[in-house]
């Protein structure tokens, strides 16, 4: 910005800005505090729980009662899972309408978009159902279909979008030079189009790492991810804080430093372009 | 331009896509619509045959729906109001110069990367609890009686649950808008003396108006199908049941599926009514 600002006001934006962030983050912080404390501590009053002995027992104990790892690794399975198998599916579609549009393009586009509003309770039984059916109740496999379709919408337009701002002349500075289809794929395309894959990937692991629609429903002991394992604390037994919020961290922790870097293409991934 | 092969070829790769969300949208509702038109109890009977539009008059009239229609539209415009008011303020102080930005920024958008499950839990148990919560320590430190949230304030404390979560969307949605904005038509505006509030009013609000709607019609989206925040804090006690959760009730919790169906049938129809208007502020930016 131009416009010359005083160090006062400075000053003064930065000790409002600080606190409103710190009210915000709060709640993420406390439980970070508790899941070093033992039980008894973590329910006693603040200034208590603040001044209480330091300690790790929290982080062990829900790894030998629950199992924790279990469901971190089905989160990064179904997680990394639909991921990668939506890329593979939305990469050629997107590809093919960034680069050789016809009248439908937009059509499609806009359905593929209409898809990922249909309300999921509406479709709730016949997916339950059909997983009945088939055997994928309580599967990992059948998570990673399910949040591969749900995201891939999302997918598509963001690739899209990314795969928009190639430029075509480059194409036909390759075409000039001699380039033929695959080299054209292998040397040109593909290291421009790798950033935009990757941010993409980037914030659909976040997104099915969060998933808590089809997670809850469609998983019990077996499949279920951090989402649906962390809803048991719902009806817990005894004191449970110190153990919750140990559960809790760990499962927020690795995309909270994930959501840190996709920042921009949350923007870009979330409001389908329609804001940059 | 294209020629007839590639037009085949890029038909061709596009085609797994299309036909998978084709397939996924297709057959479940299908099966829905197919529902929604039974008496069907999985659990009592099975399929006790057609019943024509029964269902559909039976799910809006029990005694649960209008209270469910109010509760979502509580949750829906509760959230929205706050987290569109409190989104641009907070953008326009995060466009302020001011140090440490990068980190602040960080720490705002945080609770948006939380799962819907420790949230919900969260602040159910370490800040709503009526005995060991911190509210509950912070309200006796003061000498006041700690409030019974979840159950008293039912709606309130899930309002403010859910919109803790999206602050960080709208905010981060609108500051990106503000940081898009020509700081020379601002920089004009104040050599012509026009004050703060002015400059907000006819300059940067209009600029918003755009991210305001889109982020009003994706967080509508989201918001009617509001789930895990319910579940695992009130499971629909204590008037917090939305039409999201009404039906999953009923298809999954009573294994009334005919009845459920038709619940899921308007809530996709009401979801499609928000999904036009946000695909036609889309679909104007893909022309662009």
């Amino acid at each position: 910005m131009a416009r010359a600002t005083t160090i006062r006001q400075k000053t003064i934006t930065t000790i409002i800005a600080w606190t409103v962030a710190m009210v915000i983050v709060f709640p993420i912080l406390w439980i970070v505090v508790l899941s070093f404390k033992s039980e008894g501590d973590a329910i006693s009053t603040p200034m208590k729980v603040l001044t209480s002995a330091w300690t790790f027992e929290s982080y062990a104990v829900v790894q030998d009662r629950s199992d924790y790892f279990k469901h971190f690794f089905n989160s990064v399975i179904v997680a990394v899972g639909s991921t990668l198998l939506g890329i593979l599916v939305a990469v050629p579609a997107a590809w093919s309408m960034a680069f050789v549009p016809s009248q439908r393009t937009r059509g499609i586009l806009m359905w593929m978009l209409s898809t990922k509003m249909l309300p999921a309770v509406g479709v709730l039984y016949p997916i339950y159902l059909l997983f009945i059916e088939l055997g994928l109740l309580d599967s990992r496999t059948g998570l990673v279909i399910v949040l591969m379709l749900i995201n891939l919408p999302i997918i598509v337009w963001m690739l899209y979008t990314y795969f928009r701002e190639i430029p075509a002349e480059i194409l036909e500075a390759a075409r000039m030079d001699g380039a033929g289809m695959r080299a054209e794929l292998l040397y040109v395309l593909t290291p421009m189009a790798i950033p935009g894959i990757a941010s993409t990937m980037l914030l659909n692991i976040i997104l099915a790492w969060n998933e808590a629609f089809w997670t809850l429903n469609l998983t019990a002991a077996r499949a279920a991810p951090l989402t649906a394992f962390i809803a048991s604390y719902s009806s817990p037994e005894g004191l449970f804080y110190a153990k919750l919020s140990a559960a809790s961290v760990m499962a927020i922790a690795p995309i909270l430093v994930m959501g840190w870097f996709s920042q921009k293409q949350l923007v870009r991934g979330l409001t389908f372009g329609a804001v940059k | 331009m294209a020629t007839q092969h590639s037009q085949s070829v890029a038909r061709m790769m596009m085609a797994p896509a299309v036909i998978l969300l084709l397939g996924w949208m297709l057959v479940p509702l299908t099966m829905t619509l197919f529902f929604s038109f039974k008496k069907y109890l999985p659990l009592r009977g099975g399929d006790l045959g057609w019943v024509g539009f029964e269902n559909y008059v039976r799910f809006v009239s029990s005694s649960s729906f209008w209270p469910a229609v109010a509760t979502t539209l509580i949750i829906v415009g509760g959230v929205l109001a706050i987290t569109v008011l409190l989104g641009i303020a907070l953008a326009l102080l995060l466009d302020q110069p001011m140090w440490g930005q990068g980190v602040v920024r960080i720490l705002v958008i945080a609770p948006f990367f939380v799962m819907p499950t420790v949230s919900g839990l969260v602040w159910k148990n370490m800040f709503m609890d009526p005995v060991n919560g911190f509210f509950a320590h912070l309200w006796r430190f003061f000498g006041a009686e700690p409030i019974q949230w979840l159950s008293q304030a039912s709606m309130p404390s899930l309002v403010m649950i859910v919109s803790w979560q999206w602050l960080p969307f709208a905010t981060l949605i609108l500051l990106t808008a503000i940081q898009s904005l020509d700081t020379e038509q601002l920089e004009a505006a104040e050599m012509d003396g026009a004050r703060p509030l002015g400059r907000f009013w006819f300059i940067i609000l209009p600029h918003l108006a755009r991210a305001i709607t889109v982020v009003i019609l994706i967080q509508t989206i989201f918001l009617l199908s509001i789930f895990a925040e319910i579940f695992v804090t009130t499971a629909g006690a204590f008037g917090t049941k939305t039409l999201t959760y009404l039906i999953f009730q009923r298809v999954l919790e009573s294994q009334n599926v005919g009845l459920g169906s038709a619940g899921g049938v308007y809530a996709i129809i009401l979801a499609n009514i928000v999904a036009v208007f946000l695909l036609r502020v889309v679909g104007k930016n893909l022309d662009a």
